[in-house]
């Protein structure tokens, strides 16, 4: 279980790169809309979610690949 | 120690206990009471304080809606929680109860645009923060002084009553908005009887303060101060420390992020759904809500006990999967409850009414009403209003049609159960996430490490499952003008975003929780 934990810290790294690719494409769109409530919505994103869900999932993943989650490290804390 | 621990929590009379429960649920169900009421008037208020024709204003009134409804909520988190870590629990959170009660009210003497021009969306906008900040440092201090008076084995049972405030705020602040609305009429509530609301809660307010005031400190607490052992800086301790920030970030997306969503789409974005995608009429609407709400509340306490017994992480994680793997086919249910399409109608029975009214500016308003009625009970009405400027009568006439469904009892009730089960989803990850939080983290840092996490999960995560919901639907439906059959079911597509959170927080969950406590009570 303590490999799987490590080696999915691959997938959440990934995921956060992924997700901040496609939110950051997506928030600067919306950033050009014609209407206000998109470009407040697509700021929201960009200065508030993606920092948070890209920074976080980067971080998650680091831990988890070096082995901070394993089991018997948290019994030893 | 840990003995003379349980049993000075043994000594914590039951009487005391509950006043305790009383004090923190009281006050928090107050909180969201006057969170919830801005959002519900969100129309009204808009008219009141934020014209669509003045771009400032406008900018106001979208940062008003969107700013203190979530993002400014962890920030309430840091400050607070700090606040709470050094100074104590009690004191913290009398503060943000005064801080929220106090811009409720103010929010409800605040003199519309019409009045003092620019200064109300600017005004109502610095409310709104304060009421954002203040919400982030409520929950967390009265989750963490039950926690810290309830008994080893006992916390998910205590807290758990905590947890029915949001959900009881949201009915408390639907039933006195649909009684006021009922009783003053439709015209004077949107006048000025939506004020009444928002005056309303400073009586409970003050009640609350009075019953807080004369609790004690958390004994925890208390006892850490005594020691001398109190964080001198729970900020850099809580997110500096990566013996922390590792815990405070399984806490995140391991369980608040797919909680926050859970949360959101069973009580909020069912909502907007029945509302908007189904049309269902407003009292109508609110009524399924409420009756699901108030069915659905006491599951908060049965998971919350049940979690002492079987651990947190089941009960949570069995919620999120249920959304999972039941948001399409319940929604599509829904859709189906009011699709007008696969519906036989009486032609003969259809009516006609037009109404003119001359409004407070002087303008004509026609209102032309056409109902349509259906086999199965079912009443649609087509609604075109029409306003014919008075003092430029030349002017061309702007008509804006709308729809409103009544439900035959059956599907009313069927919509019920509908809304009911998510409201169970909300109950299964919320009612023990209180003692999940607290437990995760140690006394002198709890304040500030837990409410972070639930914030950013609550109000980030959450909080934004109906823009980006509504968002997904609106782009699917483009799509589908543009070629059409493109995405099929495009009404569906909105509850991507929580299935995906929750998906993805029920993977780590699943592998990276532990289901026993880690730092109890220490």
């Amino acid at each position: 279980m303590n490999a799987l934990k490590k080696y999915l810290g691959v997938v959440w790294i990934l995921l956060g790169i992924y997700v901040g690719y496609d939110q950051i494409t997506d928030s600067l769109a919306k950033i050009t809309s014609d209407k206000l409530e998109d470009r407040v919505f697509g700021w929201v994103i960009l200065c508030v979610l993606i920092p948070i869900v890209v920074g976080g999932l980067l971080l998650f993943g680091k831990y988890a690949l070096d082995g901070e989650y394993d089991s018997n490290e948290r019994k030893n804390e | 120690m840990v003995g003379n621990k349980a049993k000075a929590q043994q000594a914590i009379s039951n009487r005391t206990l509950f006043s305790v429960i009383s004090a923190s649920s009281v006050g928090t169900l107050i909180e969201w009471y006057d969170f919830y009421i801005f959002g519900s008037l969100a129309a009204i208020l808009s008219s009141q304080f934020f014209p669509k024709d003045n771009p400032t204003a406008a900018l106001l009134s979208t940062l008003a809606t969107f700013a203190a409804g979530f993002v400014v909520r962890p920030f309430g988190a840091l400050v607070f929680g700090r606040l709470g870590d050094l100074v104590g629990r009690k004191y913290t959170f009398l503060v943000t109860l005064v801080l929220m009660g106090g811009s409720t009210f103010a929010i409800g003497l605040v003199p519309g645009y019409a009045t003092i021009g620019f200064w109300a969306p600017l005004l109502v906008l610095l409310l709104r923060l304060i009421q954002g900040l203040a919400l982030g440092g409520e929950y967390g201090g009265a989750a963490t002084y039950v926690a810290e008076y309830a008994p080893e084995g006992r916390r998910g049972y205590y807290t758990s009553f905590i947890q029915t405030t949001a959900t009881l705020g949201l009915f408390v602040s639907l039933g006195v908005i649909l009684i006021t609305r009922e009783s003053l009429g439709v015209d004077a509530f949107a006048d000025w009887g939506w004020r009444v609301p928002f005056i309303l809660s400073i009586l409970l307010v003050g009640v609350s303060i009075i019953i807080r005031m004369r609790m004690a400190e958390s004994p925890l607490f208390s006892k850490l101060k005594t020691e001398g052992k109190i964080s001198k800086n729970p900020l850099a301790e809580s997110f500096g420390k990566k013996q922390n920030l590792k815990v405070v970030l399984l806490a995140l997306f391991g369980a608040t992020a797919g909680q926050g969503v859970i949360w959101y789409t069973g009580q909020f974005y069912a909502l907007s759904f029945i509302q908007k995608a189904c049309n269902i009429e407003f009292v109508q609407s609110n009524s399924i809500v409420a009756v699901a709400l108030l069915a659905a509340t006491p599951f908060f306490v049965i998971f919350g006990g049940l979690s002492d017994r079987i651990g947190r992480k089941p009960i949570m994680l069995a919620g999120m999967l249920l959304g999972i793997l039941t948001y399409r086919p319940i929604y599509e249910k829904m859709y189906n409850l009011a699709d007008l399409t696969t519906k036989q109608e009486f032609s003969d029975a259809r009516t006609i009414n037009r109404k003119l009214t001359k409004q407070p500016n002087g303008d004509l308003l026609m209102t032309v009403t056409t109902a349509h009625f259906y086999a199965d009970g079912l009443v649609a009405k087509d609604i075109e209003r029409t306003v014919t400027p008075n003092a430029t009568p030349n002017s061309p006439a702007k008509p804006e049609r709308t729809k409103a469904i009544t439900l035959p009892s059956a599907s009313f009730w069927l919509m019920t159960v509908l809304i009911f089960l998510q409201v169970l989803y909300v109950t299964m990850v919320y009612g023990p996430i209180a003692a999940f939080l607290v437990e995760l983290f140690p006394t002198r840092i709890r304040y500030t490490s837990m409410s972070l996490p639930y914030h950013i999960g609550n109000g980030i995560f959450g909080g934004l499952t109906p823009f980006i919901a509504t968002a997904l639907v609106a782009t699917a439906t483009k799509a589908n003008e543009l070629t059409p059959g493109s995405v099929d079911k495009p009404y569906l597509e909105g509850l991507w975003y929580p299935i995906l959170v929750a998906g993805v927080c029920f993977v780590i969950g699943v592998l990276y929780l532990n289901n026993k406590s880690e730092s109890a009570n220490e």
